[in-house]
């Protein structure tokens, strides 16, 4: 608890006022922690948070949480959420990766992950007086449930909590001296937030993009890469218009960009078209200049059975749909937690990370952010569980 | 011996009990399916009201030298603590609202009011308990291993001090649980019980676990609030005691009421051993008790007022307990089973006379455990006469308890009792619940009968005592006669 070096430190202090706090969970350091750390000895065994977020639900740090304060639409089907968080939230995230969004529906709460589209540090336009915010930009998918949820009227003012921004696939600082961006459909988000980064770091360096949608009304930020076409003489926008032209044939990357191989690469989209990215990029022998960024497409479980895989052991079973989690883990030698295996103590409870499952007593589908009972849930196609 | 038979107990066939579980899944599907906003809300609501309420307690407190501010801020934090511990953490440890979602609101994250650590608590008690309900030998929860709760449990003498050691488990019920849970922890685990020597079982996980938790609890209530409220520390620390004592003795009761008043059966690892799922419904159903409670004392309590569909559906959100309760009578009277249930009172004083009766020897109490009101087995029905065979003919005829020692009471019950199950004129099912009425009235029958034979005995012997007297008397009288005669003549 106390600082381990023994003896007296400001630091050890420090750890020992914090360490209510780290133990009661916490989902980013504010500056504030000592404090709500002596606090939470008077609050145990809950936060100060716990109280405080009656009065104000952003008040709490155990847990990161936002608000809505604008919900713009970009095109028939998508909209990009500005979105205020809560304490502790970490604005120092790289341009590039994606958050984790918990959004309530009927009692439920709905866990996904979407790219942000702001740079760091980021704090809107001059109305805001300089509070710092993000923004998200979501596509609504015929068959899912939540993003068609989001683009179709989540009201302003709506709490959602929120998970650290995280992934790879990332624009380093500074950034490359020459660029290619290959995206399609909403592929295009995670690149906005590299190209407004370089805008507003002013540093644009040679950069191509090509982006690929069915028609100019699919185009998601459509009027502000044009603008930044015309502003930036380092940034040239392609637009590759699929609804006329079919699919952008990579073989035509040497007449749009002949010199793609000198060209670091980021590129996301649907998966099809990173699968055919990659080889090509590997054929050339320049597979290290690319970075691709896999979205899962949002979807409902269809499948029974999958692959399983156990993160942590480093273990899969290949199982079919009426075999439960805790079997499939076991038979893989993965020590799985478990009580009475039939789905009432709640010991075999984790944290599903990928894919679908689905819970064996009532047909209820869970995906990636859900906590499982693996004693009653199957895998309904691939999964991955967090043990 | 406790249940080992449940299908004979209940008077239930095999097919019975598995349709009787297919009625009891679809009634945790049909809720599972509509739990929406609505519950989200009151889960939500009820928690903000518990903290609302915890604060303002607090804060009273703080003037609590004033009678009036001690006793608003004692009620307010006894009632916060109550919720606290029975709506909220036993509810939401079980998982109940799991489906939200909701990473604050979840079994794995949610940490109690409590001396012990939600983690031991949910091992001792969602997994333990609720998985071998009334086993015995299985289910700790029975008597918490301080209390002799049945008598199919061996009489020790320690058991005599036991109507002071529930009083003492009442006054202390949360460092009770915390103990109780903690052994149960560490046998899951194969942690070795505490001991002075060696030592070194007592650095322990668990116990590190256990002192890591209460003591924050102490500090909490009997340091730092006192502590805080200044020159009323007093006060205050007397305060925090109260509130615990009150809470303690309120969940103390509760639990008492839910598998001790008679009624709730007890069951032996035979049973356990092939259960199907429907007999672990059945055996749920059995072993649980409700309490009589409207809205208020039903939140107060947790819902665990509907105890028998706590047990049969633990992780429902405790807001649908009562529609649930509903259907489960349905289905009691379907199947001619008993649900136990009655007032709080009268439930509590039904586990009050088991505490105090069985700290006697068996020798002193009248019924076995196989007839007992807080135990019984499939056994009480095989010796009584029930109007739906002669019995008294064949009883006659054989030698019961003879026969009984040779054969299984299932077995024997089969052969004598044809009708019960479906009566293929009505197509009623007559099961345990009339069962148990008629060997109420056949057992007072036949008590009655016994007490007539002994009377009329009674009555002959007097008279034949009579008789014989007189005749001594005539004999006596004659014999003076003959003697007198005698002597006048010699
Ligand atoms: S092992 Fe008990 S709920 Fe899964």
């Amino acid at each position: 608890m106390a600082s381990k070096s023994g003896g007296f430190s400001v630091r050890g202090l420090r750890e020992w006022l914090e360490a209510p706090v780290a133990e009661g969970g916490n989902a980013g350091r504010t500056p504030l922690d000592a404090l709500r750390g002596a606090a939470a000895r008077i609050t145990t065994p809950l936060l100060p948070d716990d109280y405080l977020h009656l009065v104000n639900p952003l008040w709490s740090a155990r847990e990161l949480r936002g608000r809505i304060v604008e919900v713009r639409k970009e095109t028939a089907d998508s909209a990009t959420l500005v979105i205020k968080p809560g304490w502790g939230f970490d604005f120092k995230f790289a341009p590039g990766q994606y958050i984790g969004i918990g959004v309530l529906v009927e009692g439920r709460w709905h866990w996904r992950s979407y790219s942000l589209t702001c740079p760091p540090d980021w704090t809107g336009d001059a109305t805001n007086k300089g509070r710092r915010l993000i923004s998200i930009a979501v596509k609504a998918m015929p068959e899912g449930f939540l993003s068609s949820h989001i683009v179709s009227g989540v009201p302003e003012g709506t709490i959602v909590r929120l998970a650290a921004p995280q992934g790879g696939f990332v624009l380093p600082d500074p950034a490359p001296s020459k660029v290619l961006f290959l995206t399609a459909g909403s592929g295009i988000t995670p690149v906005m937030a590299m190209l407004r980064t370089m805008d507003r770091r002013d540093a644009v360096p040679d950069v191509l993009h090509v982006h690929s949608a069915r028609t100019p009304d699919d185009v998601m930020f459509g009027d502000e890469l044009r603008e930044l076409h015309d502003r930036r003489p380092g940034f040239t926008a392609h637009l590759h218009l699929t609804g006329e032209n079919g699919k952008f044939a990579l073989a035509d990357l040497d007449t749009v960009c002949p010199d793609w191989r000198e060209r670091e690469t980021w590129a996301c989209g649907p998966l099809p078209m990173l699968d055919e990215i990659e080889k090509h990029w590997a054929a050339a022998g320049i597979g290290d200049r690319l970075h691709v960024e896999r979205f899962e497409i949002e979807r409902n479980a269809t499948a029974e059975g999958g692959t399983v895989t156990f993160a942590k052991a480093g273990r899969t079973a290949e199982v079919d749909g009426a075999t439960t989690l805790l079997q499939a883990g076991e038979s893989a030698g993965v020590q799985m937690p478990f009580g009475c295996r039939m789905g009432i103590c709640q010991t075999c409870v984790v944290t599903v990370t990928g894919g679908h499952v689905r819970d064996l007593r009532n047909g209820k589908e869970h995906r990636a952010g859900d906590k499982i009972q693996t004693c009653i849930s199957a895998a309904a196609g691939d999964c991955t569980l967090e043990v | 011996m406790a249940i080992t038979d449940i299908k004979t107990f209940a008077h239930l066939s095999a097919s019975d009990i598995e349709a009787l579980g297919q009625e009891l899944d679809t009634i945790r599907r049909d809720v599972e399916h509509s739990l929406g906003e609505r519950d989200a809300r009151y889960i939500r609501r009820t928690i903000a009201a518990q903290r609302i309420l915890e604060a303002a307690g607090r804060a009273t407190l703080f003037a609590s030298k004033k009678r009036w501010a001690w006793l608003t801020g004692t009620a307010l934090l006894s009632v916060a603590k109550i919720i606290e511990n029975m709506e909220l953490g036993h509810n939401v440890s079980h998982g109940q609202w799991d489906w939200m979602n909701d990473p604050e609101i979840h079994s794995t994250t949610w940490e109690w009011d409590m001396t012990g650590s939600s983690a031991q608590w949910k091992a001792a008690h969602n997994y333990s308990h609720h998985m071998y309900t009334n086993i015995l030998d299985m289910d700790d929860d029975l008597g918490f291993g301080i209390l002799r709760m049945t008598r199919d449990e061996e009489w020790k003498p320690i058991n005599l001090v036991q109507p002071a050691a529930n009083l003492v488990l009442a006054a202390l019920f949360e460092w009770g649980i915390a103990l109780h849970d903690l052994a149960a922890t560490k046998e899951q685990m194969g942690v070795p019980q505490s001991q002075l020597f060696p030592p070194r079982h007592i650095l322990t996980e668990p116990n590190k676990a256990f002192w890591r938790k209460a003591g924050k609890q102490v500090a909490k209530d009997f340091v730092i609030y006192p502590a805080l409220t200044g020159p009323a520390w007093k006060s205050t620390l007397k305060a925090n005691a109260t509130a615990n004592l009150v809470r303690n003795l309120w969940a103390y009761a509760v639990i008492f009421c839910g598998h001790f008043p008679d009624g709730a059966e007890k069951f032996t690892e035979e049973q356990f051993e092939n259960e199907t799922q429907g007999e672990w419904y059945l055996r749920q159903m059995l072993g649980s008790a409700n309490f009589d409670a409207g809205p208020a004392m039903a939140f107060m309590s947790g819902n665990l007022s509907y105890q028998i569909e706590h047990h049969l559906f633990p992780d429902l959100p405790s807001n649908r307990y009562a529609e649930v309760s509903v259907k489960v009578r349905e289905l009691c009277d379907k199947y001619d089973l008993p649900y136990t249930t009655g007032s709080l009172g009268k439930q509590y004083l039904l586990a009050f006379r088991t505490i105090h009766k069985l700290a006697l020897p068996d020798q002193w109490l009248k019924r076995t455990s196989d007839d007992a009101p807080e135990t019984s087995s499939e056994r009480k029905f095989a010796g009584i006469s029930l109007p739906a065979w002669n019995g008294g003919e064949w009883l006659a005829e054989h030698n019961a308890s003879e026969w009984l020692a040779e054969h299984n009471a299932s077995e024997w019950l089969a052969e004598h009792q044809p009708t019960w199950g479906l009566d293929p004129v009505t197509g009623e099912r007559r099961g345990l619940r009339s069962a148990l009425q008629e060997a109420k009235v056949a057992l007072k029958e036949k008590a009655e009968h016994e007490k007539q034979v002994l009377r009329e005995a009674k009555a002959a012997l007097r008279e034949k005592a009579l008789t014989e007297k007189a005749l001594l008397t005539e004999k006596a009288n004659r014999k003076g006669w003959f003697s007198r005669t005698l002597r006048r003549n010699l």
